[in-house]
């Protein structure tokens, strides 16, 4: 399998701290994936790095057939290469309203004197329809985000990242704070998906990684603990003795 | 847009063009432009210049200023209420629109002297003489009588109206790459702002900066070439202009912030990082705004400066910037009818209680002097706008039209 990204041998420290250690892993086209690992394992560090917030020390992250290094890349960059990534806590704008969230993200140009000119047309329109019914929220389209609850922000900020329609998706997270049936909603929709994309998710939550039934990643301090099915990976005494059996 | 797609009837489209479906779907703007419009013609029936004479050539001048600084105040909501960029400089730009023009204006003037005065001499004065008298003439006041190098094109009105445009669009050009390029935001920008503008400043004060120093420029408002056009209708010249120059900023602004750049722009303000992660380059569109609004800024000052007559180094001192932050807060931000009714209220307010136009009041052992006292209750009423009612002034309309989208207008 062609991997879509590639991370070779990344290191990076704060004040001496290593946040991620000789980390090095592959994630396909079209691979569902989750990384789980103690606080402190390097997991927000893991997609600041590729999503270009923090620049490693060394190491290389590679993108796509081409292998292009998307170190010293800006995130704006980066985001139209086609990496789109996920918050914890539900960032959208709140002042505007759904649908305008909608539009922002939706794949179109983005320099400014692009967007100054714009007009939404039609297919726009129907664009931004037809994900507002895939997340539920076409009934509150004209309304301000603000408005929404916290399990429709989360649903709306998903429906952002479909506009943007990234080859590869970061999810940090987002099972937290939804109740049992939002997260049934969200596990079906991430699978989907993952059918034409690469979704890589970061999870605490062990029930909601073993309904993912995908192939898991440990991080521990920073680099690989182990690999494989999740059945694999918790049998593994060296994961046990860090992770689950605390 | 929600507005865009709720609100389209048909009937609509079949007459008028683009803009006046645009006015049509922002009233505000329209009231604004109505009243704008009506309160010019007014000033000018009852101006001396053209009308009935009620009221006084300095107030009608003074009404114009006004118009300028609220040219000033809705760039600065732009830019601070739309795009939450705390710039406490703008009036660095204004001040260099200022002297653009200003320096025209005295060139040409000068030169007009001394040709007439030259015409009564037995020998013609050659170009040259005649420069070199300009030179005496203005720099005289400084110790120098040579053109410095900033004076190039000061004998053409058309390319010190260019510069008007491009000094200020320059440098902020400049700075503004250089400060968003870093990531430098919030209130680190506001004090690297704050000392830019302190940095012009001190330069300007300087004799040897090439525009005279502590002196500034003076006789601003003497037209070259109309000297027999009395104050009176050069003052109702003035109002226009900047009626004019208010009124079409305030239609660009406002198409600007209900285009899509304006989403962008207003979620900037709100999380930028998020909109990177989006894909959009967020430094980009920052050094357009910044740009743009010191380019607003500098015409302002261009049309403020010749209604005020004399120009110099303390119009740009720090303070002045931090003023307009005041005008845009008290009028309440991201609404752009707010920022133009705080720095027409604040401003008018301020010259009437520093120009003694409100009787001290009398505490028997102390008297209120509100010439000292004026900028506590500004600063006062400043705090208790941010405290108690951050949307200002411009929020009182909510009330009247319930309840309604701040950023509706």
């Amino acid at each position: 399998m062609d991997s879509l990204l590639e991370v070779d041998q990344i290191s990076v420290s704060f004040d001496g701290f290593k946040a991620i250690n000789n980390l090095s892993f592959q994630i396909g086209d079209q691979e569902l994936r989750a990384i789980i690992g103690p606080n402190g394992a390097g997991k927000t560090t893991f997609m600041d790095i590729v999503t270009g917030k923090t620049r490693p020390d060394s190491g290389d992250v590679l993108w796509g057939e081409k292998n292009t290094s998307l170190l010293r890349r800006s995130e704006s960059d980066i985001a139209r290469m086609g990496v789109g990534r996920k918050f914890q806590r539900p960032t959208v704008f709140e002042d505007q309203s759904v649908e305008d969230n909608l539009m922002m993200a939706l794949q179109n140009d983005r320099g400014p004197l692009k967007t100054l000119f714009y007009h939404y047309s039609e297919d726009d329109r129907n664009k931004v329809a037809n994900i507002a019914t895939d997340i539920g929220l076409s009934a509150e389209i004209s309304r301000l985000a603000g408005e929404l609850s916290h399990g429709q922000k989360q649903w709306l900020e998903i429906g952002m990242l479909l506009a943007q329609n990234p080859r590869l998706l970061l999810v940090d997270e987002p099972a937290a704070g939804m109740t049992g049936d939002e997260r049934k909603k969200t596990v079906k929709l991430l699978k989907k998906l993952a059918k034409d994309h690469a979704v890589v998710v970061v999870e605490h939550d062990m029930e909601f990684v073993r309904s993912l039934e995908c192939r898991v990643t440990v991080l521990h301090e920073g680099s690989v603990l182990a690999e494989g099915s999740l059945d694999h990976v918790t049998n593994n005494q060296e994961v046990i003795d860090v992770y689950l059996g605390r | 847009m929600s507005e865009v797609t709720l609100t389209q009837p048909a009937p609509k489209q079949e007459f008028g063009g683009p803009l006046t479906r645009f006015l049509m779907r922002n009233p505000s703007t329209l009231v604004f432009l109505c009243l704008l419009a009506g309160f010019t013609i007014a000033i000018t029936i009852l101006s001396e210049g053209f009308g009935l004479g009620l009221i006084s050539t300095s107030l009608v001048k003074t009404l114009g200023k006004t118009l300028c600084f609220c040219l000033v105040a809705l760039a600065m909501d732009l830019l601070w209420g739309y795009c939450g960029i705390l710039s406490l400089g703008h009036f660095a730009f204004f001040g260099l629109g200022g002297y653009m023009i200003g320096m025209w204006l005295m060139y040409a003037r000068t030169e007009l002297i001394i040709i007439k005065a030259g015409e009564a001499a037995a020998l013609p004065m050659t170009p040259g003489e005649i420069h070199e008298a300009i030179g005496t003439q203005i720099f005289g006041v400084v110790g120098g009588s040579e053109f410095p190098l900033v004076w190039a094109f000061a004998h053409s009105f058309w390319a010190q109206l260019a510069l008007v445009i491009l000094v200020p669009g320059i440098l902020a050009l400049v700075f503004g790459w250089l400060a968003f390029r870093s990531r430098v935001t919030g209130v680190y920008l506001s004090i690297l702002t704050q000392a830019m503008t302190l940095a012009l400043a001190l330069y300007l004060f300087q004799n040897d900066s090439g525009l005279r120093g502590n002196n500034g420029l003076s006789g601003l408002q003497n037209l070259p070439g109309l000297e027999e056009t009395p104050q009176a209708v050069v003052s109702v010249w003035f109002l226009w202009a900047s009626a004019f120059a208010l009124g079409t900023s305030y239609l660009v602004i406002k198409l600007i912030v209900e285009s899509k750049f304006g989403n962008i722009i207003r979620a900037i303000r709100d999380d930028e990082s998020r909109v990177r992660f989006l894909g959009y380059n967020v430094e980009g569109y920052k050094l357009f705004v910044f740009v743009l609004t010191a380019i607003m800024a500098g015409i302002a000052g261009a049309l403020y400066y010749p209604q005020a007559g004399i120009i110099n180094p303390a119009e740009i001192a720090p303070i002045a910037s931090i003023y307009l932050a005041v005008w845009v807060a008290i009028g309440g931000r991201g609404r752009l009818y707010g920022s133009v009714i705080g720095a027409a209220f604040v401003s008018l307010l301020s010259s009437m209680f520093t120009g003694g136009q409100i009787p001290n009041i009398s505490l028997g052992f102390y008297t209120i002097q509100w010439v000292d006292w004026w900028l506590v209750l500004l600063g006062l009423t400043f705090v208790a706008t941010t405290l108690y009612a951050p949307n200002g002034l411009g929020g009182l309309f909510d009330l009247l039209t319930s309840k309604k989208e701040p950023d509706d207008g």
